[in-house]
């Protein structure tokens, strides 16, 4: 089940002599904390569709895993629900990724892989290092170590599997492709070699690709947009009305506690 | 203990209508029937592979598989506010819930196949309507509210009905159903805990709350089935020890429970005729609409077109996945084989 660290303590308060590294602290924050809420929330749209009952429980399970990261993030930035709720399009921070609609079910797992793949090791950094995310990122390792075993082991199957999963599988992989350089954009506050995450990711990815009889796309890493647009607030369509579904009760009730 | 006494006369006998070499089939079966009715009259369990009647084994394949699809049609009305639950907390709580749902579907299921069903074989009966799910399911969930009312009053007869069923004869089926109640009543207390925060919130909160409770109560009593004297299944499955309560008893003690609860909620219950009765120590309630009852049950409610188009609809889409995960095994295995020659 998942392991939820809601009850990680943060402590943003107090810190007005350093107000530059606590100001870069929330931006970090915000950055990570909503590329975690908008994927779980991707993810909750499987609810009741999956192909199998174990398949709703596991991206239940991830679903779950990264809204509880992305609480603990948030509430780093300020408070959780005004951040999630009351924020239009133009101020989230996540990556365009993440907020790419599920399609089928190759689509999902091609977009899990890269994004879980890129946390993994991301987490992995940070829980090494003595930065504010440390400690939630070593909590949270396990879980997305879990996450991106999930995602290798069906990119291994569906690429291995029949003809018609295969190419669903290397449609879902080149689709997705143009938005994998976002994820090694410089963010501030974050304190990472981006150098070696982004050639530990290409290694990785090119090796579960390799062994899933599956051709590493060619084309850019970067897409139409700049690498980085979603980190500045410049979203893709799809983002604008998935927000509205997710906002809308919320915003109905100015005020009231739920 | 007279219950090991009748086991080993049975064994016995059954032992030595095989030694006869099989001329007193009939003492044999007999002798099965007496230890069966035994192990049932001592409060013991049935397991999978002790000898059980034939129709004892079908009743139980038909209940737990309908248990386990209600489970699973149950993620439907709650899924839909997933991406519309108001607060990162709530969201988080409605989303374990379903993956819950998820899981006691998959115990269930489980437990149906140590009766020699599959699930695929139920699944396909789910799918072209030859296996029946809770009607409850066929109503919609039209606001936020919806889903505590769900918690509270549907999880709370689920409970009502369950619990009971932790002692059923059938050892599979018990001992999932006490991991299910395990966390459906962790379910309920969130949605008694949602109502209550709608119900204490602003005025428009209270009036959602209000109109959920309002659309849930009648339903929810319909839950336990038809009266006790409409029931076809009851008294077999209370000599079997499948059942303990009759459908009437468990929906009085669920009104029991639910009068108090209501108005600890400050929220009331839609039937003028509800009322405190001394004599009985119990609580007196209106009539029920059996007519919408069986109308729903026969496919005419408001969402069963959809819920079932939806779950088929899944499962269809979703065929292509299935496939690649047997084909890879499938390739897998030689593979595998080969390695650990080598």
């Amino acid at each position: 089940m998942t392991t939820s660290a809601t009850t990680t303590a943060h402590t943003h308060g107090g810190a007005a002599a350093h107000s530059d590294t606590a100001a870069d602290t929330r931006t970090a924050a915000l950055a990570l904390g909503d590329d975690a809420l908008v994927l779980s929330h991707r993810l909750g749209e499987w609810m009741g569709h999956a192909p199998v009952l174990e398949e709703e429980v596991a991206l239940a399970n991830i679903a779950l895993d990264l809204l509880g990261q992305a609480r603990i993030l948030l509430s780093m930035a300020g408070d959780e629900d005004e951040l999630a709720y009351l924020r239009e399009e133009r101020a989230f921070r996540n990556v365009q990724l993440v907020e790419q609609p599920n399609g089928d079910f190759a689509h999902t797992i091609a977009r899990q892989l890269y994004f879980s793949t890129y946390q993994h090791l991301l987490y992995a950094q940070l829980a090494a290092g003595t930065g504010p995310f440390a400690g939630l990122a070593a909590k949270a390792v396990k879980e997305v170590a879990y996450h991106r075993d999930h995602a290798e082991q069906w990119t291994l199957r569906l690429g291995d599997g029949t003809d018609v999963s295969h190419e669903r599988m290397q449609r879902a992989c080149t689709a997705l492709w143009r938005f994998t350089k976002e994820m090694f954009h410089p963010v501030t506050g974050l304190e990472l070699d981006r150098a070696d995450l982004e050639s530990a990711w290409l290694e990785s990815v090119r090796e579960i690709l390799g062994q899933a009889g599956l051709s590493v796309p060619e084309g850019a890493r970067a897409g139409a947009w700049r690498a980085g647009a979603g980190r500045e607030g410049l979203h893709t369509e799809p983002f604008g009305p998935m927000l509205a579904e997710m906002q809308h009760l919320h915003r109905s009730h100015p005020g009231a506690s739920w | 203990m007279a219950t090991a006494a009748a086991h080993r006369t049975a064994r016995t006998e059954k032992d030595a209508s095989r030694r006869d070499g099989g001329v007193s089939d009939d003492a044999a079966l007999e002798a099965y029937e007496r230890l069966f009715d035994a192990t049932v009259a001592a409060d013991e369990r049935i397991e999978p592979r002790d000898w059980m009647p034939d129709a004892y084994r079908a009743t139980l394949v038909r209940q737990i598989a309908q248990h386990a699809h209600s489970e699973i049609i149950g993620m439907q009305p709650e899924a839909n506010w997933i991406t519309r639950a108001p607060s990162l907390r709530r969201k988080a709580i409605l989303m374990a819930k379903v993956q819950d749902e998820a899981g006691h579907g998959l115990y269930l299921y489980s437990a149906a196949e140590t009766l020699g069903a599959s699930r695929d074989d139920l699944l396909d009966k789910l799918h072209t309507g030859r296996q029946k799910y809770s009607s409850i399911f066929n109503y919609p969930t039209l606001t936020w509210a919806d889903v505590g009312a769900i918690g509270w009053l549907v999880d709370g007869a689920a409970i009502t009905n369950q619990v009971p069923l932790c002692r059923c004869s059938y050892g599979p089926y018990a001992r999932a159903m006490i991991r299910v109640c395990k966390e459906e009543s962790f379910h309920q207390r969130q949605g008694y805990e949602l109502l209550l925060a709608l119900s204490q919130g602003t005025e428009e909160q209270h009036a959602m709350a209000q109109d959920a409770v309002d659309r849930w109560w009648w339903p929810s009593l319909m839950m336990f089935g038809p009266p006790d004297d409409e029931s076809a299944h009851s008294a077999q499955s209370m000599a079997w020890k499948i059942k303990r309560h009759s459908n009437d008893e468990l929906r009085r003690r669920f009104v029991d429970i639910c009068v108090p609860q209501a108005e600890s909620l400050g929220l009331t219950l839609p039937d003028p005729d509800l009322k405190w009765n001394e004599e009985s120590g119990h609580y007196d309630f209106g009539a029920i609409d059996w007519t919408e009852f069986k109308e729903v049950l026969k496919g005419n409610g408001p969402c069963n077109e959809q819920r079932i188009t939806q779950r088929r609809r899944a499962h269809d889409e979703g065929a292509w996945v299935r496939e690649a995960a047997a084909a890879h095994a499938a390739r897998r295995l030689p593979r595998t084989t080969e390695a650990e020659q080598a």
